[in-house]
């Protein structure tokens, strides 16, 4: 680190004051440098204070929260001393945030020429003549096509990944020596997601700004930075190149983070962390991570580690800091998936021809009886599930997948197809048609536990719910029951009468899973079930759902946006575009070639946690709104497309071993042998390190 | 855009049928007709029934719904109950009245709460904030006639400043009214102000908090640019909606303050009309509130249209 330093925290404590007039620190005693020119990443699970680290570096503290003690500095100007002048000019200007979820941080009224041009007026020198032509600059700086026309647009107009770019291009327009990114690339699609990082990373390479992203997908740091913090419970815990960090990280927590997250080559689950952090101010005079730390010796209760340099530029905060290191780098392997249950001679869910449309019939056509001629969101779907088995469907946003789910579930009436349980008769299309008997046998548990469970119930009474509703059972059997089914969810019997606002997202999650299961059911629909939690948690609850799958032998349909948790937990998967079937097949088979060239383009463009591993760029990030009415739906975007034919016949089915079909007009041997052709730059090994250059 | 204009012009015109057919069924489920009213204790024999007869009483209830819409259609509202005016000439003057009590009190009370609900949502818990809030909470919850009495004691009673009761004619030239005018609208602006106040302060304080003020004020744009730019526009959006109703009830709806003051317009032309019995008066009102009420609201729906930009590009909704 010889470059100057650019930010500088320096014993850095925030906190709060709680309800009986406590403080609670939210940071404790941050140290760090930033030089100029580095990219560090800040990476912590929810709570763990990484971005109001990052906030703090702006001058800027979320509501209710203070300064208790040390401070931050950017290029040597105490940042919470500036005056109001002083912050205006440096945000923005020297010092730029990209936020989260761009699409909330775009303010709806104004369109995106008056959005950049507000950053030019206030933070560069370009006269408000040229501020048009500076703008159209920006927007084809961060890869936008059409900028002219893209200017006129509001927000909304914009899809997720343009949003972004946009916010991009609006922290460039003052030129920063710095760059804060918060979770720039949550919640947009794979593709999208590598796009934005490869723009980042090239920004950072070609400009030489600063950057510090914060993130909680190791995937996505690995990717763009060179070094990587890691902060928990408040602390800077680790603290060292993202090489080091991520192969051998010198602390328990960190160990314990990487070996959490799925991985797209390895099978089997990944190894889940227990216990939870402790909430700020719980953690008493010894380690924050004591508790759940599997080294962990007299001395770590005792007194609370420094954060000492260990290793060639590491820091950690860890009294056993090099045997956590060694530990790590022996590497833990994964636990494989319970013993698989599935039998594939009855299926337990069958789907034919499964068609689902929003277009809404025009009244005319509603008169006539007519079919109204849009065409339909998802199309000719045909699957069989086994009993016990796990199936994925994957695909991007605008893929159908939940459409699918919802469809399966009797929450979309479908235009046309049919459903059928273990005996084959075609069940109703929507839920209230459907007798209780056949809703008992297919339970749903939903993305997001706040949402989906209700907040004035107990976890009691959540239970009890769906046990009167399909058995009959007296006050003392209810209650046996319910303690059993959070037995089953590894939660005990004293939770059930806790309200949701007292549990962790895990738990909840847990108690909505409890709930699916109370039915007895046969088939468990779960709709992206992990994405609304940490890594650490979401192993917890992938490994849950397994052991549930193999004691009672349901029938998984696991919709997720996240091919590694699909990887780790499915036993075949479909691979949706705009509503149609690409590719299905056995995970193994599938994710060791993903013939078709969509899987292929999603495949790639996951980010691994290894600053080795680069994703692959196959096409641009278009965003498709309707499919296309003839041939092959992803003819816009393929990059084998083969012609005409793509465009005007549906591809036919092509039938590889072991029940793995993909619908291309290509031979899969041919689009086997292409990959075979361009392999060596796209999969290469650990040990030649991608294309990014070692020596940064 | 056109294509939702055109869609909420025919649910406004649909909402106004439906309503005139309520009120005409409202009406002709009394007791009584127009006849028995008018003629009170003679109303038996060959008086009712030529009474009837002339005024078309003794048609079905359908073709008489039927020959009062198409009148309506032709700008007739028909003619009193003892048939001697038509009830345009009495409507008239008051619903100018009541127009101009409405229009005075408008102007002065909407631009006021808009500024006073923005200075206490950026004062939030401070003192300005906390004192405002009060007194709109007061002005909101005292009852007009409770407020209207207090004013009349003060500045009619002691300090005789305002005349205490309107006493020119329902068609009196508007300069011999303003005088008279002053109290019935601070009495209104009091409740007026405070219920679009306590919206625009909450809908402000909503704006304040989210993300993309957030990151305005994190790109460095300055304080008041941020309020004005940022806040603003996307705050008093939800407010248009207030405001129509408001208008709404206060073109129709001050039959209180009309009272106290004796001031000659819609509301107490409508009580005065229910209390003689004069059915054919009642339901011209009642179509007219319908109408301002449709018609404003639908104008408020047009306006947030315009002005959001989320709305006016529907089509791109779910780009």
């Amino acid at each position: 680190m010889t470059a100057p330093a650019l930010i500088e925290v320096r014993d850095l404590s925030i906190g709060f004051t709680g309800r009986a007039g406590e403080t609670l620190p939210v940071l404790r005693n941050v140290d760090l440098v930033v030089g100029a020119g580095e990219t560090v990443g800040l990476v912590g699970e929810s709570g763990s204070g990484k971005s109001t680290l990052a906030l703090a570096m702006m001058g800027y503290l979320k509501g209710g929260l203070r300064v208790l003690g040390g401070g931050t500095r950017f290029r040597d100007r105490e940042t919470f001393r500036l005056t109001a002048r002083a912050l205006q000019t440096m945000r923005g200007g020297d010092l730029a945030l990209i936020p989260q979820n761009a699409g909330q941080a775009l303010t709806p009224t104004l369109r995106v020429s008056a959005l950049i041009a507000e950053a030019l007026r206030l933070h560069s020198r370009v006269p408000a003549a040229a501020h048009h032509a500076r703008a159209i600059e920006l927007l084809a700086q961060v890869r936008l096509p059409d900028p002219e026309a893209l200017l006129r647009r509001y927000p909304h107009e914009l899809s997720g990944g343009q949003q972004q770019r946009v916010a991009i291009a609006m922290a460039l327009a003052g030129e920063p020596n710095a760059l804060l990114l918060d979770e720039p690339t949550t919640g947009l699609d794979v593709t999208t997601q590598a796009h934005v990082l490869e723009l980042l990373r090239d920004l950072a390479a070609r400009t030489g700004t600063a950057m510090v992203y914060v993130s909680h997908d190791l995937g996505a740091i690995a990717r763009v930075c060179d070094r990587v913090v890691v902060m928990y419970a408040g602390e800077l815990v680790l603290d060292g190149s993202a090489r080091s960090v991520l192969r051998a990280p010198a602390h328990p927590y960190a160990h314990g983070l990487v070996a959490s997250i799925p991985r797209l080559g390895g099978s089997g689950l990944p190894r889940a962390m227990e216990g939870r952090p402790p909430p700020p101010g719980g953690a008493g005079v010894g380690c924050a991570f004591v508790d759940r730390c599997a080294l962990a010796v007299e001395r770590c209760r005792a007194a609370r580690p420094a954060l000492d340099l260990v290793l060639d530029g590491t820091r950690s905060r860890c009294h056993r800091a090099v045997d956590a290191a060694a530990r790590s780098a022996r590497g833990e392997p994964a636990s494989p998936r319970a013993r698989a249950s599935a039998d594939p001679s009855t299926p337990a869910l069958r789907v034919r021809d499964l068609c689902i449309s929003y277009a809404r019939p025009r009244v005319l056509d509603q008169l006539l009886g007519r079919e109204p001629d849009a065409v339909p969101t998802v199309d000719g779907i045909t699957l069989d599930v086994a009993r016990g088995e796990t199936l994925a469907l994957v695909g991007e946003s605008g893929s159908g997948k939940s459409s699918i789910l919802k469809a399966l579930a009797g929450l979309v009436t479908p235009r046309g197809g049919a459903v059928a349980l273990a005996d084959g008769e075609a069940l109703a299309p929507s839920v209230e048609l459907r007798t209780p008997a056949v809703r008992r046998e297919i339970q749903l548990v939903f993305q997001n536990p706040d949402e989906s469970l209700n907040p004035r119930h107990t976890v009691a009474e959540i239970l009890a719910q769906p046990l009167r509703l399909y058995f009959d059972l007296d006050a003392e059997a209810l209650r046996e029951r319910s303690a059993e089914l959070l037995e089953r969810v590894r939660l005990g019997p004293h939770y059930l009468e806790r309200l949701p606002a007292q549990l962790s997202g895990g738990e909840k999650q847990r108690v909505a899973i409890a709930r699916a299961f109370a039915a007895r059911p046969s088939v468990v629909l779960c709709d992206e079930v992990t994405s609304a939690l940490d890594v650490s948690v979401q192993a917890a609850v992938l490994d849950l759902l397994d052991q549930l799958r193999a004691e009672a032998r349901v029938t998984y349909v696991f919709v997720s946006h996240d091919l590694a948790v699909v990887r780790a937990l499915a036993d075949r998967v479909v691979v949706l575009y705009q509503g149609r079937v690409c590719e299905l097949g056995p995970v193994g088979a599938v994710y060791d070639l993903p013939a078709h060239p969509y899987t292929e383009m999603l495949l790639r463009a996951v980010l691994e946690p290894d600053p080795d591993v680069a994703p692959s760029l196959l096409g641009e990030d278009v965003v498709e709104r309707a499919p296309p009415a003839r041939g092959c739906p992803f003819q816009r975007r393929c990059h084998r497309r083969v012609g005409e034919i793509c465009a005007s016949e549906s591809p036919p089915v092509q039938l590889g071993g072991d029940g793995h079909q993909i619908r291309c007009h290509r031979p899969l041997a041919e689009l086997a042998r292409l990959q075979a052709l361009e392999a060596p730059a796209a999969s290469a090994p650990p040990e030649s390190a991608g294309n990014r250059g070692d020596g940064r | 855009m056109v294509r939702l204009i055109a869609r909420r012009l025919v649910l406004g015109l649909a909402t106004v049928a439906l309503v005139s057919l309520i009120i005409f069924a409202g009406v002709e489920a009394l007791p009584g007709d127009a006849c028995t009213a008018f003629l009170e204790r003679d109303a038996q024999g060959q008086l009712l029934e030529n009474c009837r007869r002339d005024l078309g009483l003794n048609r079905s209830a359908p073709r008489r719904y039927l020959d009062w819409v198409a009148n309506l259609l032709a700008g007739d509202l028909g003619r009193t109950a003892n048939g001697q005016r038509p009830i345009a000439d009495l409507v008239g003057p008051r619903a100018r009245n009541s127009f101009l009590l409405a229009s005075i009190a408008a102007l002065v009370g909407i631009p006021l709460a808009i500024v006073l609900g923005v200075i206490t949502a950026l004062a939030r818990d401070r003192l300005a904030d906390i004192w405002l809030s009060a007194v709109a909470i007061l002005a909101m919850t005292v009852p007009e006639f409770v407020s209207a009495t207090v004013l009349l004691l003060v500045f009619s009673v002691w300090l005789g400043w305002f005349p205490g009761v309107v006493l020119v004619s329902a068609d009196a030239p508007i300069a011999a009214l303003l005088p008279q005018l002053v109290l019935p609208v601070i009495t209104v602006t009091l409740v007026l102000t405070a219920h679009i106040l306590r919206m625009v302060r909450s809908s402000v304080i909503e704006v304040m908090g989210s993300d993309y003020v957030q990151m305005a004020v994190l790109k460095g744009v300055p304080y008041w640019q941020v309020v004005f730019r940022h806040v603003l526009p996307n705050a008093l959006l939800p407010a248009i909606n207030i405001i129509a109703l408001t208008i709404a009830w206060l073109l129709g709806g001050l039959v209180v303050i009309e009272i106290v003051f004796n001031y000659p317009g819609l509301g107490r032309l409508m009580i005065e009309s229910i209390t003689k019995r004069d059915l054919p008066v009642v339901q011209a009102i009642a179509i007219i509130l319908a109408l301002v009420y449709v018609g404003v609201n639908l104008l408020a729906d047009l306006m947030t249209m315009v002005l959001n930009p989320r709305l006016r590009t529907h089509h791109g909704g779910r780009r």
